[in-house]
C-alpha cells in the first residue's frame, strides 16, 4: 500500500495509471460486445456518433466503439505476449552470459548483436508474409518477442557482469548457495527495474509494430487491432470523407496507451531503481 | 609434518587482448606454500603482486593454469568445491560490498545453516547463529533483520568473520579484511584472528600489504613480488632480519608511526610495471641495489639459510635446497 | 621555535554543516563543528581521523569550497594574503578562482578521474593552465611545467601520454607536480597517498616534502594513516566527530597523547618488534547526523565523567604547542 502511495506522488504514474485502467477496462468490455467483430454489416454504415452509437458506425457496417473494445484487448494480448515472451529470453541470455562468461557469452552475445544489426523490419515484413495464413494474435505475439530481447538481454548481461564481480557473489557462494537460488536471490531484485521497464517498452514497442504490419497488410484484417482498424479508416479514405470518428478513435487510444506506457516505465524504474531503494532501506 | 593445506607449484596466467595480439600476462608464478593447523601465515606484497589471484585459486574461484593443492594431503580440484566451503570459509576486503544491499545480513547466516544441514530445528538453528556472533562480540537480537547499511564497517567485517565461522571451518582466507576497516577498530578484527587461532584452532591465510599487523599477527609470512614468493619463513626472521633486496625495501617503506624513525634515505620507483612483469631473470633486477649481472638473465632458485627461503642471487653461494 | 611563526590560514568557530534532504525529511550533518585552527607559514599540518569524522569537508572549508548541500553556518576562515588577512568566506566567485591555484591549491585523492582519460596529459594541462593563467604566456607556463617535472624527478615525456599509461603512483605525482606548479602559499592534500602501494607512497611522500621544503609554503594534509603522518607532518590536529579534539606537534602526539581518543589511536598502532597485545577503540564512531550530547567521544570512552555527558569541554592549553578538549585535562579537570 505504500508502494502506491508513494508511487501515486509521481504525476506521470497517476496519469498512466488512470488511463491504463480506462483502456483495461475497455478491453474487458469486449467480452460484453452485442456484436461479433468478424462481421460486417450488422449495423448502420457510416452514422456519427449518436446515443444508439456512442463511437459512430464504419463504412463496414460495424460498430466503433464495441469494434474499439476488441482492439484494444488484441492489441493487449499480442503486446503482453511479445513482451513477457520476450522477457524469458531477454532475462535467460542476460544471466547465462553475464554470469557463465567465456565462448557461452560469445556465443549468445553474437546472436543477440546479430539481431540487433540487422534490417530488422525487413525481416519481420517478411516472416510475416510467411507465416500470413497461419497468422492470429498468438503467432504475431511470438513472432514480434523473436526480435524484442537481444537489446535487454545486452543491458541485463552488463548488470550481472558488474554484480558477478561484487563481493557478496563470493559470499553467497560461500553460504553454499547453488548458481540458480544464487542468480534469483541476488541478482534478481537488481534486474527488475530494468525487466520492467523494458517489458513496458517492449509492449509499446509490439503495439507500434503491429501497427505497422497491419497498415501494410500483412495480419488477419478481420480480427479488429488498434492497426487493423486504422488500415481500414485508411483504406475507405476517412479523413477525405470527413469521418472523423472512424480514423480518430484508434489513433487517439494508441496514442494514449504510449504515453501512458511510456510514463508508467519511467515512474516505476525510477521508483525501484536499487540505488534510491537502498536510500529508502536507510531511511 | 601436518599441514592443513598445501600450495605445489602454483601457477596463474592470464592472456589478454584478442587472437591478433595477445599478452600472456603471468599473475601467479610457481608458488609453493603451506599452512600449519592453527597458524596464521601471511602472504604479504604490494597490489599485483599476485598474492588475491592465489586465494581465489585456493578458493576454487579460478582455475590453476597448472599446480596443485592440498587439503589435509588430499588432492584437490576446483570441480569438488564442496571442501572450499565448509573447511575453508573467507572474508573479504569491503565490508560494506560483502553483504547484499538488498538483502538482510541475518538471511546470510540462514542460509549458510540451511545449505549446509547444520542445524534441525529453528532454535537450533539461532542458537548455533547466536554463538558464531558471541564470538565475534555480537549477539543473535542487535543483528537479526537489519540491512547491511544499518552497521558500521568494523562491525560489518566482524559480521562477515561470524558467518565464516559458522560452518566450523579449519581455515579462514582472509584477503585484505582491515584495510578498509577505521584504524581504531582494526586492532579488534586483527585481535578477532589471534583469539580464533588460539582458542578454535582455527588457521588464517591472511592476506595483506600491512607488514605492521602481518607482524603484529602472524606466525609466518611469505612475501610476494611480481608473481613469486621472494622470502619466506617466520615473522620474526623475514620482517625483523629481511634478506632478500625487495624485502628491504618494502620493510623500510611502511611508514612507522613514530616520528623518530622517519626515513632518511630515498627510494627509486618502477615506472612500468609491465616491464617487471616481462622480466627475464630476477624481475627486481632494474631496481635492485645489489643487481648483478646474473640477475637480468637467469631466474634465482629458492635457497634456504636459516629456514628462511630466499629467492636471490645474492646467497647463492649458500646451500640450495 | 624561539621565532614568532606566523599564522597563513586560520578559522575562528568554523561551522560548515550539510543540509540533506531524503524523502521528505531534512537531515543536517555535523561535518565541521566549531572548529578553531592556525595554521603556520612553512610547515605541514597533518589532520588525522577516521571515515566519516568530517576531515574532508574540513579541508573543503579551508579550500573554501562550500558549495550545497554543504553550507557555512557560522564561523569565519582567514587568509594571510599579502600581509593582510582576508576573510575568504565573504569574496566573489571571480576573487576565489584567483586565489585557487596561485595562493591554494588542492591535491586531489590520487585516481584516474583527474585527468580527461581520452586527452594527453598535456592537452589536459593546457585547458587547465587556460582557467588559471595569470600575466605569463601559455608557453612560459610550459615552459615552468617541464622545469617542474625535471626537477622532481619524473620522466620527461610524461606530459606526452595518455593518463591509462601512467600508473597510480605516476599519475599522483604528475598531479603533484602541477598543483605545486604556480607555486602556492598553501597546498591542501585530502589522503594523497591512500590506495597506493607502500613503496609508491613512500615515493609520494618524499616528493610532497620536496616541495615544501622548495617552496617553504604549507602543506595541510589529511590521511587516516597515522604512520603518514607520523613521517611528514610538523603539527597533527586529531580529528574526532566534526571536532578537533587534540593538537600538537608530531613528537607530543605520538609521545604523549592526552586526549583519551588519541591515546587508544597511538596506542593501538602495531609495531615492528612488538607483538604485545594492542587493544582498539571501544565502540563504533559516531554518525555525524546523529551525535552524542556532550563530549562526542563520551559513549567510549573508558574515563567519562557527568560532565562530558552534558558539555563540550573547551581547549586547554597544555604548553605552546600542546592544546586538548577534554574534561580530564588542565584547568577543566578542576572545574
Amino acid at each position: 500500500m505504500k508502494t502506491l502511495r508513494d508511487l501515486f506522488k509521481d504525476y506521470r504514474f497517476s496519469f498512466s495509471f488512470i488511463v491504463l485502467v480506462f483502456i483495461v477496462t475497455m478491453a474487458l468490455l469486449s467480452f460484453f460486445s452485442p456484436y461479433d467483430p468478424t462481421l460486417w454489416h450488422v449495423v448502420p454504415r457510416d452514422m456519427k456518433p449518436s446515443a444508439d452509437y456512442i463511437l459512430g458506425t464504419d463504412s463496414n457496417g460495424q460498430d466503433i466503439f464495441w469494434q474499439a473494445t476488441h482492439a484494444v484487448r488484441n492489441s493487449l494480448v499480442i503486446s503482453l505476449i511479445a513482451g513477457l515472451v520476450s522477457r524469458v529470453i531477454a532475462i535467460l541470455v542476460g544471466m547465462v552470459a553475464g554470469y557463465k562468461g567465456g565462448n557461452m557469452d560469445r556465443i549468445l552475445m553474437f546472436i543477440g548483436d546479430s539481431l540487433l544489426v540487422i534490417p530488422l523490419f525487413l525481416i519481420i515484413v517478411m516472416l510475416a508474409m510467411l507465416v500470413r495464413q497461419h497468422m492470429n494474435l498468438v503467432v504475431l505475439g511470438l513472432l514480434l518477442s523473436l526480435f524484442g530481447w537481444a537489446w535487454d538481454a545486452r543491458l541485463i548481461r552488463s548488470v550481472i557482469l558488474s554484480l558477478r564481480e561484487r563481493e557478496f557473489t563470493k559470499t553467497a557462494i560461500l553460504s553454499g548457495t547453488g548458481t540458480i537460488k544464487l542468480v534469483l536471490n541476488e541478482y534478481m531484485p537488481f534486474t527488475m527495474p530494468l525487466i520492467f521497464s523494458t517489458l513496458i517498452n517492449n509492449m509499446s514497442w509490439a503495439i507500434g509494430l503491429e501497427m505497422t504490419l497491419a497498415l501494410l497488410g500483412l495480419v488477419d484484417l478481420n480480427n479488429p487491432t488498434l492497426g487493423t482498424m486504422l488500415n481500414w479508416a485508411i483504406f475507405y479514405q476517412s479523413i477525405l470523407l470527413g469521418r472523423w470518428w472512424w480514423i480518430l478513435t484508434p489513433v487517439i487510444l494508441s496514442l494514449f496507451m504510449f504515453i501512458a506506457l511510456y510514463w508508467l516505465s519511467v515512474s516505476i524504474s525510477e521508483y525501484l531503481d536499487p540505488r534510491t531503494r537502498i536510500q529508502r532501506v536507510g531511511a | 609434518m601436518d599441514k592443513l593445506l598445501e600450495v605445489n607449484e602454483l601457477t596463474k596466467r592470464y592472456s589478454q587482448g584478442n587472437v591478433i595480439a595477445r599478452i600472456i600476462l603471468t599473475a601467479v608464478d610457481n608458488v609453493s606454500f603451506y599452512i600449519k593447523p592453527a597458524e596464521i601465515f601471511t602472504l604479504a606484497g604490494e597490489s599485483g603482486c599476485g598474492k588475491t589471484t592465489t586465494a581465489k585459486v585456493v578458493l576454487g574461484f579460478e582455475e590453476a593454469t597448472s599446480g596443485t593443492l592440498l587439503h589435509n594431503g588430499k588432492p584437490q580440484t576446483r570441480k569438488e568445491k564442496v571442501w572450499v566451503t565448509e573447511g575453508v570459509q573467507a572474508i573479504f576486503q569491503d565490508p560494506f560490498s560483502t553483504f547484499n544491499p538488498l538483502r538482510t545480513v541475518d538471511s546470510y547466516f540462514h542460509e549458510t545453516v540451511q545449505n549446509f544441514r547444520l542445524a534441525h530445528s529453528k532454535r537450533d538453528t539461532i542458537d548455533r547463529i547466536d554463538r558464531a556472533l558471541r564470538l565475534v562480540g555480537l549477539t543473535y537480537p542487535e543483528f537479526a533483520g537489519k540491512y547491511p547499511n544499518e552497521f558500521s564497517g568494523g562491525q560489518l567485517q566482524r559480521i562477515s568473520i561470524a558467518r565464516a565461522l559458522l560452518t566450523n571451518p579449519k581455515l579462514i582466507i582472509a584477503d585484505e579484511p582491515v584495510s578498509m576497516v577505521d584504524a581504531s577498530l582494526r586492532m579488534s578484527i586483527v585481535n578477532l584472528f589471534k583469539q580464533l587461532r588460539d582458542e578454535l584452532g582455527v588457521s588464517i591465510l591472511y592476506i595483506t600489504h600491512d607488514l605492521a599487523t602481518a607482524y603484529y599477527v602472524s606466525d609466518r609470512i611469505a612475501i610476494m613480488f611480481r608473481g613469486n614468493i621472494i622470502e619466506m619463513g617466520t615473522v620474526e626472521q623475514v620482517l625483523m632480519n629481511p634478506r632478500h633486496p625487495y624485502s628491504k625495501l618494502l620493510r623500510d617503506s611502511i611508514p612507522q608511526a613514530d616520528p623518530l624513525k622517519r626515513w632518511t634515505t630515498t627510494v627509486t620507483l618502477a615506472e612500468l610495471e609491465q616491464e617487471e612483469y616481462l622480466r627475464q631473470g630476477c624481475k627486481f633486477a632494474g631496481r635492485c641495489p645489489d643487481v648483478m649481472d646474473i640477475c637480468k638473465g637467469t631466474v634465482p632458485t629458492d635457497i634456504a639459510i636459516d629456514d628462511v627461503l630466499v629467492k636471490c642471487h645474492l646467497y647463492s653461494d649458500k646451500q640450495k635446497i | 621555535m624561539a621565532e614568532k611563526k606566523r599564522t597563513i590560514l586560520r578559522t575562528e568557530h568554523l561551522k560548515t554543516f550539510y543540509l540533506l534532504e531524503v524523502q521528505g525529511t531534512q537531515k543536517i550533518v555535523q561535518a565541521v563543528n566549531d572548529v578553531d585552527m592556525r595554521i603556520y607559514e612553512n610547515e605541514i599540518y597533518g589532520i588525522a581521523g577516521e571515515s566519516g569524522c568530517g576531515k574532508t569537508t574540513l579541508l573543503k572549508s579551508l579550500f573554501n569550497d562550500i558549495v550545497p548541500p554543504l553550507r557555512l553556518i557560522d564561523g569565519k576562515i582567514y587568509y594571510r594574503i599579502n600581509d593582510n588577512e582576508v576573510d575568504v568566506t565573504s569574496i566573489g566567485p571571480e576573487e576565489k578562482r584567483k586565489l585557487r591555484m596561485e595562493y591554494i591549491s588542492y591535491i586531489p585523492q590520487g585516481s584516474m578521474s583527474v585527468f580527461n582519460p581520452v586527452l594527453k596529459l598535456k592537452n589536459t594541462f593546457e585547458d587547465f593552465i587556460g582557467s588559471h593563467v595569470s600575466g605569463q604566456s601559455r608557453e612560459e607556463i610550459f615552459e615552468l611545467a617541464h622545469k617542474q617535472i625535471l626537477e622532481l624527478g619524473l620522466p620527461k615525456n610524461v606530459l606526452d601520454v595518455y593518463p591509462h599509461q601512467l600508473s597510480g603512483g605516476m599519475r599522483q605525482r604528475v598531479t603533484i607536480a602541477l598543483s605545486a606548479l604556480m607555486s602556492p602559499r598553501i597546498m591542501i592534500g585530502d589522503e594523497p597517498t591512500t590506495a597506493l602501494d607502500v613503496v609508491v607512497q613512500r615515493g609520494v611522500i618524499q616528493m610532497l616534502k620536496d616541495i615544501q621544503k622548495n617552496l617553504k609554503n604549507t602543506i595541510i594534509l589529511v590521511t587516516h594513516d597515522m604512520g603518514v603522518h607520523a613521517n611528514i607532518a610538523d603539527r597533527i590536529g586529531i580529528m574526532y566527530a566534526g571536532k578537533i579534539v587534540e593538537e600538537a606537534t608530531t613528537e607530543q602526539i605520538f609521545a604523549e597523547p592526552v586526549h583519551p581518543y588519541t591515546q587508544f589511536l597511538i596506542n593501538s598502532l602495531p609495531k615492528f618488534g612488538d607483538k604485545s597485545l594492542r587493544a582498539s577503540v571501544p565502540g563504533s564512531p559516531p554518525s555525524l547526523a546523529d551525535l552524542p550530547n556532550g563530549c562526542p567521544f563520551h559513549p567510549r570512552c573508558p574515563h567519562v565523567k557527568e560532565i562530558c555527558r552534558q558539555q563540550m569541554p573547551d581547549f586547554s592549553q597544555l604548553d605552546e604547542n600542546h592544546k586538548v578538549a577534554c574534561w580530564l585535562v588542565g584547568e577543566n579537570a578542576h572545574g
